[in-house]
C-alpha cells in the first residue's frame, strides 16, 4: 500500500455481532475528492472513524498519509482535518476563540494560529466576525466555521461526514464552492453523503456502499454510463398501472414506486408517443443521474 | 475493544494541557457565578452551623466548634467542587456538546482528554479549598503558614474526587444518573468523615466504614495541619488518599475507553 494518501484493505468491523463494515478496500489518491455513498446504516461513518483510528477494526489494514492506523493514528491525524456530521463547535467561545482553542490541540503556537485566522475567516465567509458569539451565527455559518476549524492545521486530507446535511440551497452551494477551492489547492477530500447531487458535482471518484460492502466504484459519469440507461421518464397519475403494462414493451427497465412509474431507456421517444392522449397522466423526462444508479444498486426500501 | 487495550495503563502526555486551557478559557468568562456557586453554599453552612451550633456545643476536641467545622469544610468543599466539575460539567462537554469528540479528531487521545479534565476538575477543587482557607485565615481560625501547609492536601483531595467523578461520568446515561452518586455516596461520606463531628464517637463498625472513605483521610490531615499538629500519621492518610486518586483515575480511563469504543 503506497502512493495513495488513504488506503484500506479488507476493512471489517462488527458491533454486537452485526457486521457494519464487511471487507472494504479503498484507495484515495492525492488531490481527489472521494465520495463514500450509501443509505443510512451502510457503514459510512464507521469507515471514517476506523480511518481516523477512533475505533479499532476487527480486521484489515489502514494506511493514512503513510502511517499505519491505529498504531500511528495520532501522527496521521496531525495532518488531517475532520468535519463531523453534527457541529461540535464550542458554544461558549467566539468564532476566533473556536479556531485558537482547536489549533492548540494540534500543538500549534498561539502566534501561528492567530496568523492563520484572517485567511480562515475569509475562506469561511466570516471575515469581520472574529469576535461574534457562536449563538449569533446561522446554521450555514456554523457549518462554514466547522470547515474552517478543520483547516486550522493546514491538513493534507480532510474527512467530511455529510458536510451539507440540514443546509438551505444557498448555504450548500457556498460550501460546494469552498470545497472545490480545497481540491484546487491540492488537498484531498473524503466525504460521505447521501445527496447524490452533491456527490455528482464534487466527487472525482466514489464508492457506493450497501450493508458495509462496496457495490460500485468509479467516477460519477462512469457509474451512470455503466449501470443505467441514459434517459428516464417518470410518469404518474390515475391509470398509470394500466399504462405501465404497455410501457414494459418500450423500455428495457420499468419500475414502480408508489404511484410513480420510472422508465429507463436509451431512447424514450416511443414512451412519450405512448403517452399521447393520456391526459390524466403527467410525466417528467430527464437524463439519468447518480441517484438512479444508487437506487438501482441499493433498492428503494427504507433503511431506518 | 480487546481486553489488553481496554485495561492497558494510560499513556500520558503533556498534550492534556490544551484541554485544561480550553476549560480555563470558558471558566474565565463565567468566573463570578461559578465562584459564587462554589463558595456561597459551604460558607453559609459554615457560618450558620459554626456559630449557631457552636454556641450550643461549645468546644470540640479542644478547639472552638467553628474551627473544628471549618477544617472539615475545607475537605468537603474541595470534594464537592471537584465532584461537580467532573460530573455535570465534564458530562456536558463529553455527551451534550460533544466537545470531547471534536478534540479526539485532532492528534489527541482519550487519555489526553481524561487527564486534562482530571487536572481541570482538581484545579477547581483546589480553588474552592483555597477560598475556604482564605476565609478561615481571614477570620483568624488558621495562620497563613498552616493554611499554606494544607494546600497540597487540598489538591490531593481534589485529584481524588475529580478522578472518582470522571469514573462515574463514564457510566452516566444522563444528568439524573449523578443523583445516585451524590445522595448514596457523597452525602453519607460527608456524614461519616469527621466533617461535622468526631468519628471516634460512632460504633466500631461504622468507624471501620469511615476509615475506608477518602474524605475521612482528607479531613484527618487538614484538621491537625490547620491546628499546627503535624505528625507521621498524616503521611499514612496521604498515602491512602493518593492511592484512591491513582486507582480512581485508572478506573476512569478504562471506563471512558469502554464508553468510547462503542
Amino acid at each position: 500500500m503506497s502512493a495513495a494518501v488513504l488506503a484500506t484493505r479488507g476493512l471489517r468491523k462488527s458491533y454486537a455481532g452485526v457486521e457494519v463494515v464487511g471487507g472494504v478496500d479503498l484507495r484515495v489518491a492525492q488531490g481527489e475528492c472521494f465520495g463514500l455513498l450509501g443509505p443510512n446504516g451502510a457503514g459510512k461513518t464507521t469507515i471514517l472513524r476506523l480511518c481516523l483510528g477512533l475505533t479499532d477494526a476487527d480486521g484489515g489494514e489502514i494506511e493514512l498519509l503513510g502511517k499505519p492506523v491505529p498504531q500511528h493514528a495520532r501522527e496521521a491525524r496531525a495532518r488531517v482535518g475532520v468535519v463531523p456530521q453534527f457541529d461540535n463547535l464550542d458554544p461558549d467561545f467566539t468564532v476566533a476563540e473556536n479556531l485558537v482553542v482547536f489549533g492548540r490541540y494540534f500543538g500549534l503556537a498561539a502566534r501561528e494560529i492567530e496568523a492563520r485566522i484572517p485567511a480562515l475567516l475569509e475562506y469561511a465567509g466570516l471575515a469581520g466576525r472574529a469576535r461574534a458569539k457562536l449563538n449569533t451565527l446561522s446554521g450555514g455559518m456554523k457549518r462554514r466555521l466547522t470547515l474552517a476549524r478543520a483547516l486550522v492545521n493546514d491538513p493534507s486530507l480532510v474527512f467530511m461526514d455529510e458536510p451539507t446535511t440540514g443546509l438551505d440551497p444557498q448555504a450548500r452551494h457556498l460550501i460546494w464552492e469552498r470545497l472545490r477551492r480545497l481540491t484546487q489547492e491540492g488537498k484531498t477530500l473524503v466525504l460521505t453523503t447521501h445527496f447524490m447531487e452533491e456527490a455528482e458535482r464534487l466527487c472525482s471518484r466514489l464508492v457506493i456502499l450497501d450493508r458495509g460492502c462496496i457495490v460500485a466504484e468509479g467516477s460519477p459519469r462512469a457509474l451512470i454510463a455503466g449501470h443505467i440507461e441514459a434517459q428516464v421518464l417518470e410518469v404518474h397519475g390515475p391509470g398509470v398501472a394500466q399504462w405501465m403494462a404497455g410501457a414494459r414493451r418500450l423500455a428495457p427497465r420499468v419500475e414502480r414506486a408508489g404511484d410513480t412509474v420510472f422508465c429507463y431507456a436509451e431512447d424514450v421517444a416511443p414512451l412519450i408517443a405512448a403517452l399521447r392522449g393520456q391526459d390524466e397522466l403527467t410525466y417528467l423526462h430527464r437524463p439519468a443521474n447518480l441517484e438512479d444508479v444508487f437506487l438501482k444498486l441499493t433498492g428503494r426500501d427504507l433503511r431506518d | 475493544m480487546p481486553r489488553v487495550k481496554l485495561f492497558a495503563p494510560p499513556v500520558l502526555s503533556l498534550r492534556f494541557v490544551a484541554v485544561w486551557r480550553r476549560n480555563w478559557l470558558v471558566w474565565r468568562k463565567l468566573a463570578i457565578p461559578s465562584i459564587l456557586g462554589n463558595l456561597a453554599d459551604p460558607l453559609i453552612m459554615l457560618f450558620g452551623l459554626g456559630y449557631g451550633l457552636g454556641a450550643v456545643l461549645g468546644n470540640m476536641q479542644g478547639t472552638s466548634y467553628f474551627a473544628y467545622l471549618a477544617a472539615g469544610f475545607v475537605g468537603s468543599a474541595t470534594m464537592y467542587a471537584g465532584t461537580f466539575e467532573s460530573l455535570f460539567s465534564a458530562f456536558s462537554r463529553m455527551h451534550v456538546q460533544k466537545t470531547w469528540d471534536a478534540i479526539l479528531n485532532a492528534p489527541m487521545t482519550l487519555e489526553d482528554v481524561v487527564a486534562g479534565e482530571w487536572a481541570w476538575a482538581a484545579t477547581k477543587a483546589l480553588a474552592a479549598g483555597l477560598c475556604m482557607l482564605l476565609v478561615i485565615t481571614a477570620f483568624g481560625y488558621a495562620s497563613v503558614p498552616r493554611a499554606l501547609a494544607a494546600l497540597p492536601v487540598v489538591l490531593l483531595i481534589g485529584l481524588t474526587f475529580a478522578a472518582l467523578g470522571l469514573a462515574i461520568n463514564a457510566l452516566a446515561t444522563g444528568y439524573d444518573f449523578f443523583s445516585y452518586y451524590l445522595t448514596l455516596v457523597l452525602t453519607p461520606m460527608m456524614m461519616l468523615s469527621g466533617v461535622f463531628f468526631p468519628v471516634e464517637r460512632l460504633p466500631a463498625a461504622v468507624q471501620a466504614v469511615a476509615a475506608a472513605l477518602p474524605l475521612y483521610h482528607g479531613v484527618a490531615i487538614v484538621r491537625p495541619l490547620l491546628a499546627g499538629q503535624g505528625s507521621g500519621a498524616l503521611l499514612r492518610h496521604a498515602i491512602v488518599l493518593a492511592a484512591y486518586a491513582i486507582v480512581a483515575f485508572y478506573v476512569a480511563v478504562v471506563l471512558t475507553r469502554r464508553r468510547f469504543s462503542g
